[in-house]
């Protein structure tokens, strides 16, 4: 009943062990799995329609509804609640906690041996590091804290955030950013239907800047989740980085 | 010459006829008050003479464009509506309106203006005092006042002196005369009917939807008519000191 | 008078030039207005051209129009308590935008954002106006203003709810509490023409209102056009009101506070209060803005905050004097 949870469960669990995941597995601007998710019932994180299911175990994320999860309880049925990502160390651990608790522990730890490896072959020597901002709606932003903080890092990539002071998630003034003379932009990829919130990746300022920058990178699906996807999010930043190497004689 | 003239005029509200069939003319120099019972439609009269509510037959103010109209006539409204605490010469000043094209700030002209409504109605110690912090009575005459420094030919009042003390009443009814006697005209409808016997030059009574008298105050307050129209009896004598009317009894 | 006009439009410049030097980002006062006026390559040039200029013009122009549109309505309703933002104007002026985003009208074409909301500021005015009577008892007047105002963020909320993009619910609260945050010189150049033509209707209005001090009546023989005039002040109330919303949400108390404040200045006259409550609601704006970028930099407080901490205190003053005259 969460998008992580579902995705992790998707790529453990055995033949017949996954009965139904969240409406946002199939949802193609979060979900990194939306052509597996098909496979399976779908759910939208109601205590009522899970506990018809009557399924043996319920997997939630700590920020699913907390009124939902303790009412299936009640009823009796055991959640296993997983924490959300905030590193790539993390990634590892949720597997191989998904590998315990659906008694795949083979399955799990050849994951995470594929996913150290690739993550490995990542962390070469970077040495001119171009300057990054990531930038979404609102005027968020993210720190070395996070997910998206730690895929920039690793890709090479300096983190703008970081050297503003932010941790964690926060909203970046934009005069900061601009001040900052990022290299690139990285926002996320618009939804459908205007909203005002996604209206400062068009202000002219953030346009000047792409003017004077290679960019237009965007954040997608695979920046989501802690799962092993994220490699793919930093491979499409390490791509953006060579392409910034190269423009910079 | 003809300051305003009604010819068959009528006002008909919801179906009702409330006035019919009036015809009168109003000259120069000349104090008219106008006068009748409760409800005879005194006030709708005016205002529709004035063309602010619909009317039929022919006034000669209505036909007058907006513009125009803010000169010919000065309308002192019964309601003293007075919305924000502004000084008693800028009160006054707005009299001035209809002299001023759009956008022209008062001239001395119009500052003198001021000045002689205030001095006639001896509002002149006034001048700088907030309006909404003066009594009843003082807020009257800074109504009329501004009624006064429109300076047209024609004024039009409705229950003027309502609510004045005695000297002011008189002092209002007098300073009417004199813009009669200066060839303006002043029209006003009044309940005090010894006032009006004793200050106009001309009574119009009222009653019924229609004209029931018409003249000097000698000739219409006949004992037969207040008594027809007002429900009362009276003492009407002409003296030196002018004329006195004092009603007496109810008759029904 | 002219005095007063000279102290008001040296405020509102001190505040203007405020306005641009002050930011998160750490410049120089004249480093700033160096950039600002010489420009060249740089971000310092960026920041202060597209980032602080347009905020701070923002500021100005929709704070004279609320000072304004506020002078003007309770002057014609001659009602102290009449504020744009207070009888539902603004937020229906919201309504419209937040239509014609989700639409797709506003980018459709250019005015389309602006146009849109001036259409739901002039059903707002117009219903009020309709349900208060020409002179608005503040009873009936704040009863309408309530009725429209929550039917209006209702409808608001529901289509911001409705819309598949998970941003559009959040906006909510930008639609009811208005901010300037992150707009840019697009938004000037959307919100400048209905601006200045609104208030042009509303300043003609002046000799009207000092008139309308005396009754209606008496401003009708005074050669007053009353129908003109209430029209006049619909479309001109709209259009200065739906500009403003459309570009930063609905900020209220504006056109309450800044009336109030000036017209013991000014002897209490209508016409005179328009154009200094349009300087003084200049300055209220520039100021409520800079005090959300110094308190809470990287929060986006809303200014409709700011105003409202100012101004619903003074808005229950105002209704416990009304109510203390009316015994």
């Amino acid at each position: 009943m969460n998008l992580c949870t579902d995705q992790l469960a998707m790529m453990v669990a055995g033949e017949g062990q996954l009965l139904s995941v969240s409406n946002m597995a199939s949802d193609p601007r979060s979900s990194a799995m939306v052509s597996r998710a098909a496979a399976y019932l779908t759910n939208h994180g109601l205590a009522e329609e899970i506990y018809l299911m009557q399924p043996d175990l319920v997997l939630a994320g700590n920020f699913s509804a907390q009124a939902t999860v303790d009412m299936l309880r009640r009823l009796g049925i055991p959640v296993a609640v997983f924490n959300q990502a905030y590193t790539l160390e993390d990634v590892r651990d949720r597997l191989t906690q998904m590998g315990d608790v659906l008694k795949q522990q083979d399955q799990a730890a050849m994951l995470v041996a594929q996913y150290d490896a690739q993550l490995a072959t990542y962390r070469e020597d970077v040495t001119l590091r171009p300057r990054a901002a990531l930038y979404y709606a609102n005027g968020y932003t993210a720190g070395d804290k996070t997910l998206a903080g730690q895929i920039l890092t690793t890709a090479g990539l300096f983190n703008i955030a970081t050297e503003a002071g932010f941790n964690a998630d926060g909203i970046i003034p934009m005069e900061i950013l601009v001040m900052a003379q990022p290299d690139t932009v990285i926002t996320s990829r618009p939804y459908p239907g205007a909203s005002r919130s996604e209206e400062v990746n068009a202000h002219p300022a953030i346009e000047a800047l792409r003017r004077t920058r290679p960019d237009a990178a965007l954040t997608s699906s695979d920046w989501v989740c802690g799962t092993p996807f994220v490699l793919q999010a930093i491979s499409d930043m390490v791509d953006l980085r060579r392409a910034l190497q190269a423009n910079t004689p | 010459m003809s300051l305003l003239s009604l010819q068959d005029f009528g006002v008909t509200r919801r179906k009702r006829d409330i006035l019919r069939g009036i015809t009168l003319a109003v000259g120069q120099g000349e104090l008219v008050g106008i006068i009748g019972p409760n409800g005879a439609g005194k006030t709708t009269l005016m205002r529709a003479a004035l063309g602010l509510i619909d009317a039929t037959g022919h006034s000669s103010l209505a036909t007058l464009s907006a513009h125009e109209r803010g000169r010919a006539v000065a309308w002192l409204p019964q309601s003293r509506e007075i919305a924000w605490p502004v000084d008693v010469q800028s009160l006054v000043m707005l009299g001035r309106i209809p002299h001023l094209d759009s956008g022209q700030i008062p001239s001395d002209r119009d500052r003198a203006a001021v000045d002689r409504a205030l001095q006639r109605m001896d509002l002149s110690a006034f001048r700088d005092r907030t309006v909404t912090r003066l009594s009843g009575g003082e807020q009257a005459r800074v109504l009329i006042a501004r009624a006064l420094a429109q300076e047209t030919p024609l004024l039009m009042a409705d229950e003027p002196i309502a609510g004045l003390d005695p000297a002011h009443q008189i002092a209002t009814m007098r300073s009417f005369t004199e813009l009669a006697s200066d060839g303006h005209s002043v029209v006003v409808s009044l309940h005090d009917l010894g006032l009006a016997a004793r200050h106009c030059t001309r009574l119009i009574v009222i009653d019924k939807g229609g004209v029931v008298a018409d003249g000097a105050p000698k000739e219409v307050l006949t004992p037969d008519l207040v008594r027809d129209t007002f429900a009362i009896s009276a003492f009407l004598q002409d003296t030196p000191d002018g004329i006195v009317f004092q009603p007496l009894e109810v008759k029904r | 008078m002219t005095r007063l006009g000279l102290f008001l439009s040296a405020f509102v410049a001190v505040l203007f030039m405020t306005a641009l030097v002050i930011g998160p980002a750490n410049i120089g006062v004249a480093q700033s207005l160096k950039a600002l006026v010489a420009g060249g390559e740089g971000p310092m040039t960026l920041v202060m051209r597209e980032i602080r200029l347009p905020r701070a013009l923002l500021a100005m122009m929709i704070g004279a129009a609320l000072g304004l549109a506020g002078a003007a309505m309770q002057g014609y309703l001659r009602n102290p308590l009449a504020d744009p933002g207070l009888i539902g104007v603004s937020g229906s002026a919201a309504l419209g935008a937040v239509l014609a985003i989700q639409t797709g009208l506003a980018a459709a074409f250019a005015f389309g954002l602006p146009l849109a909301a001036l259409a739901g500021a002039v059903i707002g005015v117009f219903l009020v106006m309709a349900l208060a009577g020409p002179r608005g008892s503040s009873l009936t007047l704040i009863l309408a203003g309530i009725a429209i105002s929550a039917l209006a963020a209702a409808f608001t909320s529901l289509v911001l709810n409705l819309s598949p993009n998970p941003f559009a619910a959040n906006e909510i609260v930008f639609w009811m509490m208005g901010s300037l945050a992150d707009r840019s010189m697009t938004h000037v150049w959307i919100a400048l023409p209905l601006i200045v033509l609104g208030s042009i209707m509303l300043l003609s209005l002046s000799r009207g209102l000092d008139a309308l001090t005396l009754g209606e009546d008496a401003a009708a023989a005074m050669g007053i056009g009353l129908g003109r005039m209430r029209l006049t002040l619909i479309f001109g109330t709209a259009a200065v009101i739906g500009a403003s919303t459309a570009v930063a949400g609905a900020i209220g108390f504006v056109g309450l506070v800044v009336p109030h404040l000036l017209r013991p200045l000014v002897g209490a006259r209508p016409g005179r209060l328009l154009w200094a409550s349009a300087f003084g609601g200049a300055a209220m704006v520039l100021a409520a803005d800079i005090a959300v970028r110094v308190i809470l930099p990287t929060r986006d407080l809303k200014l409709g905050v700011v105003t409202a901490l100012v101004g619903a205190p003074l808005f229950l003053h105002l209704i416990y004097r009304t109510r203390r005259d009316a015994v």
